[in-house]
């Protein structure tokens, strides 16, 4: 199956994203460090697969946010990330 | 009232133990696990539960499966689509039985929720088992008055292969007959001989016929199969609707 | 977690069904080859193609598509091992050694160093030492089952390097930073073990 096929989105991540986060992240809007273009994260492009949760924008595949869960820890990097609006009610 | 917050939103990550009460076939390749979980927060509509297989030596696996259940129910339901060669899914659909326990997690999620308060139009498309957290949303809808319900109108365009694999038949034109859903099913591989419905994959003019015109500005939730949600997204933002208000969750074949 | 686990009842792990010696601990046996990737198939078209052996002084190498198909050419089979637990026994490839690069890298002036960095289409990045991509240990494979190296695993081109866990294989290949010290790449920045055996089941940062 073509890697295009398989790609999920923020939503499979929201289970990773709770591991860290005090709120839900699926609704979070977020800058695309590379783009500067805002997403909720749910939108987000969702690759890795079991081995990690790979987040890139779906505007111009820029990798935004990546979490690895491993037995000493959890890794996260946001420096695709340039700003994360929690809101404060859910729409 | 926020310092609520943090202690609420900590329990929701924990694992529990819910008892399986029942575990019923749904299709050929579905099954649903109805549970009682104890101190469950309660959950919106369309979210999911992330839920944890541990083996006697310590091997585990995890995966996450949408909520069936309303809200407004006192049982949790997880429908699960069973993968012949994974190793989670067969579990769940051929062994797990009532009186067991199953460890899960939620709920989990907050985008691709619905609530009647939201309003609509509501247009679902669904792919699949992508139907679950749709159907979530349309029984959540049927709990509302008439009268709420008469100002949220809703429209179901559900694509399967054949007609034995459309998951909730029987519920959904239950749905229809007396919550006022329009629900609309396409078959694309085997259809009964005397289907007069739609044979063919979801295209711009079934998307035109059922779903409604931008002018309208329906709230739209697709969900399934990878391939199908990018089409069906990006056909309905062709047809006009406001990108914005079209909601997309992407199912992959998770065994 | 505190406390003990709950046990699901009657679930079990994946009981390898190999031949005793050939399975990696922790690994089964898939005959279907399960695709992985961090990001979208890249497009780049064979015409712009070129592969790059680059040391950290700026000298450079490099290979069109055509000039890479113009080398000799190795048909290794083996084992391969992803760190997702699945084993794939008697693969095979086509490709050219990557010691034939590098002995060309050596007379154009390149110099060797003792760390390389494979660099991907896409951004993608993962590191080894290079005595694990010498000495017959490490390919670049075009060719997969008799048939060009299908998009999905990382063709026009890939690293091949089977001894390592399957990561190390970098997809849609275009080039070796050889390095004086030794740069993490995508995963091994995010906890993955920097080196990746998997017969001491080197998955993760910290295993030993």
């Amino acid at each position: 199956m073509r890697v295009e096929e398989m790609r999920l989105d923020g939503n499979a991540a929201a289970g990773a994203l709770r591991e860290i986060f005090a709120h839900d992240m699926t609704t979070a809007l977020v800058t695309c460090a590379g783009c500067a273009r805002a997403s909720p994260m749910g939108v987000l492009m969702n690759y890795g697969g079991p081995m990690g949760v790979i987040l890139r924008c779906p505007h111009c595949d820029t990798v935004m946010l990546r979490i690895v869960s491993t037995p000493g820890g959890r890794y996260m990097d946001a420096s695709g990330s340039s700003v994360m609006l929690i809101p404060e009610r859910p729409t | 009232m926020t310092a609520e917050l943090p202690a609420a939103t900590a329990s929701r990550l924990d694992w529990h133990v819910a008892s399986v009460t029942d575990v019923r076939r749904e299709t050929a390749r579905t099954c649903s696990i109805v549970l009682d979980v104890p101190q469950w927060p309660g959950h919106r509509a369309g979210q999911h539960v992330d839920v944890r297989l541990v083996a006697d030596d310590g091997y585990q696996a995890q995966r996450s499966y949408s909520i069936a259940s309303p809200p407004e129910d006192a049982s949790l339901v997880l429908t699960v689509e069973r993968i012949d060669d994974g190793e989670v899914s067969p579990y769940l659909c051929d062994v797990l039985q009532a009186h067991d326990g199953l460890e899960l997690r939620g709920p989990i999620g907050g985008y691709f929720v619905w609530d009647i308060a939201e309003g609509g139009p509501l247009l679902l498309v669904a792919g699949g088992s992508g139907v679950v957290p749709l159907a979530a949303m349309l029984r959540h809808r049927a709990h509302a008055a008439a009268s709420v319900r008469a100002s949220v109108p809703a429209h179901l365009l559900y694509s399967a292969r054949t007609w034995d694999d459309i998951i909730y038949r029987d519920d959904l034109e239950q749905l229809a007959k007396f919550s006022d859903v329009t629900v609309a099913f396409t078959i694309t591989r085997e259809a009964p001989s005397d289907w007069r419905g739609y044979r063919r994959r979801i295209d711009r003019a079934m998307l035109e016929e059922i779903g409604w015109p931008p002018s309208a500005t329906p709230r739209a939730y697709v969900c399934g199969p990878t391939p199908l949600v990018e089409s069906v997204a990006t056909l309905l933002v062709e047809i006009g609707h406001d990108p914005a208000r079209v909601r997309t969750e992407r199912f992959g074949p998770t065994g | 977690m505190a406390g003990n686990p709950f046990i699901a009842r009657g679930f079990h792990s994946r009981r390898p069904a190999a031949p005793p010696g050939r399975l990696p601990p922790g690994q089964y046996e898939t005959r279907d080859f399960p695709v992985l990737s961090a990001g979208p198939t890249p497009r780049t078209p064979l015409a712009a193609w070129d592969f790059t052996i680059r040391d950290s002084e700026g000298h450079s190498v490099r290979w069109s598509w055509d000039d890479l198909r113009a080398l000799p050419r190795e048909t290794p089979t083996a084992d391969i091992h992803c760190v997702t637990k699945w084993s794939k026994f008697d693969t095979k490839w086509e490709g050219v050694s990557v010691d034939t690069l590098l002995a060309a890298a050596r007379s154009a002036g390149v110099a060797s160093n003792p760390f390389v960095l494979a660099v991907s289409d896409g951004g993608y990045t993962t590191n080894l030492p290079l005595a694990d991509v010498t000495d017959g240990k490490a390919w670049i494979a075009f060719g997969y089952g008799g048939e060009p190296l299908a998009p999905e695993h990382g063709g026009p081109a890939r690293l091949l390097v089977p001894h390592l866990y399957f990561w190390k294989s970098a997809k849609w290949i275009r080039g070796l930073r050889l390095l004086p010290d030794d740069q993490p790449g995508f995963w091994e920045q995010l906890g993955y073990h920097n080196y990746g055996d998997p017969w001491r089941e080197q998955r993760y940062q910290g295993d030993p």
